[in-house]
C-alpha cells in the first residue's frame, strides 16, 4: 500500500471543509454533506460498473443509463407488488421489499446488459465513433421499450414508510433513506475492491485493462470475462437505478440519460477504468452538487463541470487516470 | 511423433494493407532452441505473433504437436502448452510481480497454489523475481523486466517458450545472466524459439537456426554450420559471427 496515491483521497475532506466558512451552520453543513455523500454513492454504484466496461474493454457506451432507468421501473413493480412490507414502519420490513426489488432490477438489467452487449456493442469493437452512435440509439430504443412497457408518464417510487424522515445529531438532520444509501455504497466499493484484489477474476480483469493482447496469450478468453464485466456493470447500473429512484422517490423514462451526463462527469474525474477514481469522483460530484445547490442554486449543473475541468487542470488523465 | 514440435508450411499473413509474411516454411525441432534470425522487418515478429494467432495466417499451415492450430484462437494455442514473450514483454505494470506470475499459473487460484519446486527453480534462475516479489512490475528496471517476463512464461510447465528478442536494450552483464537462464531451460527439455538480433546470444544458445529476410525463411539449418561459415554469414546477414 504504501505505493497507492493518497493525495486525490484528501480531496473529498478538503472540499468538504472549504465550504464550511461559506454554509456558517455546522448542523446545515453536516446535512448537506451526508445528503452529498449519500448521492455521490449511488452515483458511485452506477458509474462502477461503467468504469469497468470502458477500461476493461475500451468501450464508449452512453447507453448505460438504460440500465439505471429498467432498474428503477423494474423496482416501482416489484415494490408496487409487496405494499405490505413498504408500508409498514419496520425498517426490516421495508428491507424485506427493497432487497428483493434491488435483486430483481440487477437481475433484469444484467439480463438486458447480456443482450446489449451481444446485439449493440458486439458488433462495433474497436470503434469509439460507432461505439457513442450506437449504444446512444440503444438507449433510445430502451427507453421507448419502457414507455411500452410501464407507460411514457412519470411513476412515483415512495420511500418505504420506515425510510422515511430523518435522524437528528445534534441540530442537524440527517435524512434515514441516505444513510443506508451510503451503507450500500460502502458496501459495493468494498465488494468490488475485494473481487478485484483478493480474486483471481479481478487480478484478469485488472491486468485486462492495462493488456487485453497479453492476457489472452496467457490462455484466458478474454471475451468471456469482457462479457461477464459487462453483465455485472450493467446489474449494478439496474441497483443504482433502484437507488436514485428512491432517491427522487419518483421515475421517469428519461431519467437514465439525465443522469448519464453526471456518471460521466465522474468517470473523468476518476480516470477512466478506476474504480477508486470513479468512488472519489463520485463523492466530489455528490459533495459539489449539494453544497452549490444550497450556495448557489443557478450554478448546479455548472459547478461539476468546473470540477472536472479543475481536476483535469490537476490530473489531465484525471485523479487515477492510467495515462492511456 | 515427429521430431518436430512445431512446423510452418508456406505461412502468408497479411496485416491491413500490407502483405508480410509470403510463404514462411519452419520447423522447430522438439527439445532443442531454434533461432530465428533477421534484419529488422525481416517479418520475424509477425512469424511469431501468427503462430501464436495473434495476426491471422491468410495462407498456409501451422502444425504444433501434430495439431493444426492455423485457425485457433490465441487463448486455446496458449492452453496446448505455448508459451510467449512478446518483444514489449507484455508486463502488467500495475499490478505486483507475485500477481503477475500468479496470473500465468493458469492451475493456481492464490499464490500459494503455485508449484512451490517450480518456482525455487525460477528463483535461482532470476534472483530478482524473489526479491521483488511483491513490487509492482511497472517499477522494475528494463532487465529485471524482461527477467519476469521470461519467469512467467515458464511458471507452468509448457512444451514450447517462444521469446521475442529478449536481449534487447539490455546491459552486457544482464544478457550474460540471460543466456545461463536460457541455457539451463534447454537443459530442462523445454522446447525454445527465439528471435534475436543479439548475434553473440544466438551463437551461444542456439542448436538450430532459420534466418528470414522479405517474409521468407532463405535459410536453415544448424547454428554451428552457420557459425562456422563466414561466407554464409556475410550472404545471408551481412556480417560475419
Amino acid at each position: 500500500m504504501k505505493d497507492f496515491d493518497w493525495k486525490p483521497l484528501a480531496l473529498v475532506p478538503l472540499l468538504a471543509l472549504l465550504v464550511l466558512p461559506f454554509i456558517g451552520s455546522a448542523s446545515t453543513w453536516v446535512t448537506l454533506t451526508v445528503a452529498g455523500l449519500a448521492m455521490g454513492m449511488i452515483v458511485f454504484v452506477i458509474a462502477s460498473g461503467l468504469t469497468l466496461v470502458f477500461g476493461l474493454m475500451d468501450i464508449l457506451n452512453f447507453g448505460h443509463g438504460v440500465f439505471i432507468a429498467l432498474g428503477a421501473f423494474v423496482a416501482t413493480s416489484v415494490l408496487g407488488s409487496m405494499a405490505d412490507y413498504t408500508a409498514s414502519a419496520s425498517l426490516w420490513t421495508n428491507l424485506m421489499a427493497v432487497f428483493p426489488a434491488m435483486l430483481v432490477a440487477m437481475l433484469v438489467a444484467g439480463a438486458v446488459g447480456l443482450a446489449f452487449e451481444r446485439f449493440i456493442v458486439r458488433p462495433v469493437y474497436g470503434n469509439h465513433l460507432k461505439q457513442i452512435l450506437i449504444t446512444m440509439g440503444g438507449m433510445i430504443i430502451g427507453e421507448e421499450l419502457i414507455k411500452v412497457i410501464w407507460g411514457p408518464l412519470q411513476i412515483p417510487l415512495p420511500l418505504p414508510e420506515g425510510m422515511r424522515g430523518a435522524l437528528l445529531l445534534g441540530d442537524a438532520a440527517v435524512e434515514k433513506y441516505r444513510l443506508l444509501a451510503v451503507i450500500i455504497g460502502l458496501a459495493v466499493f468494498g465488494a468490488l475492491l475485494w473481487v478485484l484484489t483478493r480474486t483471481k477474476i479481478g487480478l484478469l480483469i485488472r491486468a485486462g485493462v492495462q493488456d487485453r493482447e497479453m492476457v489472452e496469450a496467457l490462455g484466458y478468453r478474454i471475451r468471456t470475462l469482457f462479457v461477464g464485466v459487462f453483465v455485472a456493470g450493467s446489474a449494478l447500473a439496474g441497483l443504482g437505478g433502484v437507488m436514485w429512484g428512491l432517491y427522487q422517490q419518483n421515475v421517469v423514462p428519461q431519467m437514465g440519460g439525465q443522469v448519464n451526463v453526471l456518471i460521466f462527469i465522474v468517470l473523468i474525474i476518476g480516470g477512466l477504468g478506476s474504480t477508486s477514481g470513479a468512488l472519489i469522483g463520485a463523492l466530489l460530484v455528490g459533495l459539489m452538487a449539494n453544497y452549490t445547490g444550497f450556495l448557489v442554486p443557478k450554478a448546479a449543473l455548472f459547478s461539476n463541470i468546473a470540477l472536472m475541468m479543475a481536476v483535469l487542470l490537476w490530473r489531465p488523465q484525471g485523479i487515477y487516470g492510467a495515462g492511456r | 511423433m515427429s521430431d518436430h514440435l512445431l512446423t510452418l508450411e508456406g505461412v502468408h499473413t497479411h496485416i491491413g494493407a500490407y502483405h508480410i509474411l509470403h510463404g514462411v516454411d519452419l520447423a522447430v525441432p522438439r527439445g532443442q532452441l531454434t533461432m530465428l534470425l533477421g534484419r529488422n522487418g525481416a517479418g520475424k515478429t509477425t512469424t511469431l505473433r501468427t503462430i501464436m494467432g495473434l495476426w491471422r495466417a491468410s495462407a498456409g499451415r501451422i502444425v504444433f504437436d501434430g495439431q493444426d492450430i492455423t485457425r485457433l484462437d490465441t487463448q486455446r494455442v496458449a492452453r496446448l502448452g505455448v508459451a510467449y514473450v512478446p518483444e514489449n514483454m507484455g508486463i502488467f505494470a500495475d499490478l505486483t510481480v507475485k500477481e503477475n506470475m500468479l496470473l500465468a499459473a493458469r492451475q493456481a487460484r492464490t499464490a500459494a497454489q503455485m508449484d512451490s519446486q517450480r518456482l525455487q527453480w525460477i528463483f535461482r534462475l532470476f534472483p530478482a523475481v524473489e526479491k521483488f516479489w511483491l513490487h509492482p512490475a511497472g517499477k522494475l528496471s528494463g532487465g529485471q523486466k524482461q527477467m519476469l517476463a521470461v519467469a512467467r512464461a515458464i511458471v507452468e510447465p509448457r512444451q514450447l517458450l517462444i521469446v521475442d528478442e529478449p536481449s534487447k536494450g539490455l546491459a552486457p552483464a544482464i544478457i550474460n545472466n540471460m543466456i545461463d537462464a536460457f541455457a539451463q531451460m534447454k537443459a530442462s527439455g523445454v522446447t525454445i524459439l527465439l528471435v534475436e538480433q543479439n548475434i553473440n546470444f544466438a551463437r551461444r544458445l542456439g542448436d538450430t537456426v532459420a534466418v528470414m529476410d522479405n517474409g521468407i525463411v532463405i535459410h536453415a539449418g544448424t547454428m554451428q554450420a552457420l557459425a562456422e561459415d563466414e561466407a554464409l554469414q556475410r550472404s545471408l546477414l551481412g556480417l560475419a559471427i
